[in-house]
């Protein structure tokens, strides 16, 4: 699963083709949602609430896949398991993970924007 | 909300989901080909987006708070009721359980993340086409529905008129059974009955080729040829003739009339019948024996008048003989398992049954136990007579309007039929209808006929044709008087029958005279006048008839010659 770039470029160049001038909207908004999608996963685990954590996380799964960021992808899918099987501990190392993964992800967006 | 009528119009589709990074990126793919977007961040806003801006189709995440996808797609295809709007999921999901629960709940297809935008197109055109083709079949359906209905509100006002010109007639006599479903003039079937001037009746069974519209409309003549001609006293042999031409006329080719006309005559206890194209009819005599009188004509309107043939079998009865006719629509019905009711078990049904009551009641009690769970299709008409004394029939309905009080009461005239005229040509209903002209007298059509008719057929058969009337007395006979009649009539040769009608007012009424002198050789009719009145031998009865409705009857010359004195009130 490493072998996922942080961001797909083909799917990239198509979304800047198919947004034009929305394209840095739609970049911004994905960043500000994903941070307090972030906030609300780690809620979930402190509250153990399994169901929030698995609709969040699925949402969160379902963006990153199409914005083109395929890791990220990848591990809220795995953390969308654990949480679905009830290993929440799993879940949450997972989190740590996908924190890392998107400020990775925020930070290649952010070059890709002010370039 | 304008429904666009093209594939090519834009639509209105309505976006759910919760992440806006999702919605944005599909309204763009949206709005790029042209089409307008609504956007919803979760169930419950989709369908209240839904109810607010009615778009043509929906595209639905799976997992949304507050409604999930598919308890939206459940109210949003049940507010959209009759209408199609396609509802395609979109999602991330590959578990085949949870996608076959989105098109459970109503879904129509599915769209995976992320979105391919060849396939999103190509898929938001195909849905389009199936919304465009439903509504279609909808609006169709919806015309079709309504020009059903439509088209049974006007067959009833068709009925309406129909049942003004061929009203029941006399079907309700005592003496007639019959069934017919309530809209069987649209089956093409007719059946009339109308009470003759001098007693007795005329019934046609019809059965026209086809259903609707165009098989009821060839009705319309016939009752009102059957109706007219019968009230002015035209025998069943004109009336055929007269109908036969009028549908050659009017029918296009292939289309024509099966059969079946009556005369019946109660006072002399006799029956002619034509069949032309109907099932066989069967006489069921109360003495148990079965005459079949099948088919021997072409239906009616099929041949020109030239080739048409009149003719009929005149069948001696007696009181409580039954007269069956039934359209093929019995013959035709169904068991469930297919089978046809057919002739045979018609005839079974007929078998040990006497009098029109019981006959009728055990074929369709037959029709309906072999039709068993199969609903009977009402498609047939079943009719029977029952041939009784005359003086049971006195309350035929009397359809004649009166007339108004003016026209000719004082006057006399002269009329002589010759040779091959006297042959082919009956005189009655022309010297009923110049009689008729006397104002009030038309309210006794039925007795002027009667006197009419009954010196019409002394001179003309026992004076002119020298048939003996004792031939009559047997059945043999009988048959060999009407066929030695027709023989007869055809080689009328230096022969004439003239009659001499004349009228005179009173305070009253009047005084009606008719002479009916014929070139034949006369007869003692002394002899006969000395019988007395109830000496019921058959052949006697018409001038015992002669003598009860006239003021005076006299024989003159050689006996042929034969003069009615009829007074008449206004009553």
């Amino acid at each position: 699963m490493v072998d996922k770039p942080h961001l797909d470029e083909e799917a990239l160049a198509e979304l800047r083709d198919v947004m034009e001038d929305e394209f840095d909207v739609l970049i911004e908004t994905y960043l500000s949602d994903s941070a307090d999608r972030i906030n609300t996963l780690h809620r979930a685990l402190v509250a153990e609430d399994n169901e929030m954590f698995t609709k969040s996380i699925h949402s969160f799964k379902g963006s990153s896949i199409n914005i083109g960021a395929p890791l990220l992808g990848e591990l809220c899918l795995r953390a969308e398991c654990a949480g679905r099987n009830g290993h929440l501990d799993e879940a949450g190392q997972v989190l740590d993970r996908i924190e890392s993964e998107f400020r990775t992800v925020s930070d290649l967006f952010q070059r890709l924007l002010n370039a | 909300m304008d429904e666009p009528l093209t594939e090519q119009a834009p639509l209105t589709i309505l976006i759910a989901d919760d992440s806006d990074t999702d919605r944005l990126i599909l309204g763009k793919l949206i709005s790029r080909q042209g089409h307008q977007v609504v956007g919803a961040v979760d169930g419950q806003d989709a369908i209240e987006k839904f109810e607010q801006h009615q778009p043509h189709m929906v595209l639905l995440d799976v997992m949304m708070p507050r409604l999930d996808g598919m308890a939206a797609a459940r109210e949003i295809k049940r507010l959209a009721g009759e209408r199609l709007v396609p509802i395609i999921f979109l999602t991330s999901i590959s578990d085949a359980k949870t996608l076959a629960s989105c098109l459970e709940s109503g879904g129509d297809d599915f769209m995976s993340k992320p979105y391919n935008r060849v396939i999103l197109e190509a898929k938001v055109k195909a849905f389009n086409r199936m919304r465009l083709m439903h509504r279609t079949l909808s609006e169709q359906r919806d015309l079709i529905s309504e020009r059903n209905r439509q088209l049974l509100s006007e067959q009833q006002v068709a009925k309406r008129v129909f049942d003004n010109v061929a009203h029941s007639g006399c079907l309700d006599s005592p003496n007639l059974r019959y069934h017919a479903s309530p809209l069987s003039l649209f089956n093409g079937d007719v059946l009339f009955a109308c009470p003759r001037p001098a007693g007795g009746m005329h019934i046609l069974i019809g059965d026209f080729t086809g259903h609707g519209l165009p098989a009821a409309i060839g009705a319309m003549p016939v009752a009102e040829i059957f109706y007219g001609m019968t009230s002015k006293g035209f025998g069943c042999g004109d009336v055929l003739r007269e109908i036969n031409q009028k549908l050659k006329r009017i029918l296009p080719t292939g289309m024509f009339c099966c059969a079946v006309f009556i005369q019946a005559d109660f006072h002399l206890n006799q029956l002619r019948v034509w069949n032309g194209g109907l099932p066989d009819a069967y006489l069921q005599r109360h003495s148990g024996e079965r005459l079949v009188l099948p088919s021997s004509h072409l239906p009616l309107g099929v041949l020109s008048t030239e080739r048409f043939a009149a003719d009929v079998d005149v069948i001696r009865t007696e009181p409580g003989d039954a007269l069956f006719v039934a359209t093929d629509g019995l013959i035709e019905a169904e068991a469930p398992n297919g089978q046809m009711f057919g002739e045979e078990r018609l005839v079974t049904a007929l078998d040990d049954h006497r009098g029109s009551e019981a006959i009728f009641q055990s074929v369709l009690n037959a029709a309906r136990v072999f039709a068993g769970d199969r609903e009977l299709q009402d498609d047939f008409t079943v009719f029977c007579l029952e041939m009784v004394d005359e003086e049971a029939l006195d309350q035929l309905p009397d359809r004649l309007l009166p007339s108004a009080l003016t026209g000719p009461s004082d006057w006399q005239c002269d009329y002589e039929l010759n040779d091959t005229t006297l042959g082919k040509f009956n005189p009655l209903p022309l010297l009923l209808h110049i009689c008729m002209e006397v104002p009030g007298l038309r309210r006794r059509a039925g007795e002027v006929y009667t006197l009419l008719s009954e010196l019409y057929t002394n001179g003309l058969e026992h004076g002119i044709l020298k048939l003996p009337s004792a031939w009559k007395n047997s059945p043999e006979g009988f048959g060999q008087y009407y066929a030695e009649r027709e023989r007869r009539m055809a080689a009328i040769e230096g022969h004439h029958l003239r009659f001499s009608l004349s009228h005179r007012p009173s305070a009253d009424g009047g005084c009606l005279t008719i002479r009916c002198r014929d070139s034949g050789e006369g007869f003692d009719y002394q002899h006969l006048m000395a019988k007395r009145p109830d000496d019921h031998q058959y052949a006697g009865r018409g001038i015992m008839l002669l003598r009860q409705l006239s003021t005076s009857l006299r024989f003159l010359g050689k006996g042929n010659e034969v003069e009615v004195v009829y007074d008449w009130q206004y009553g």
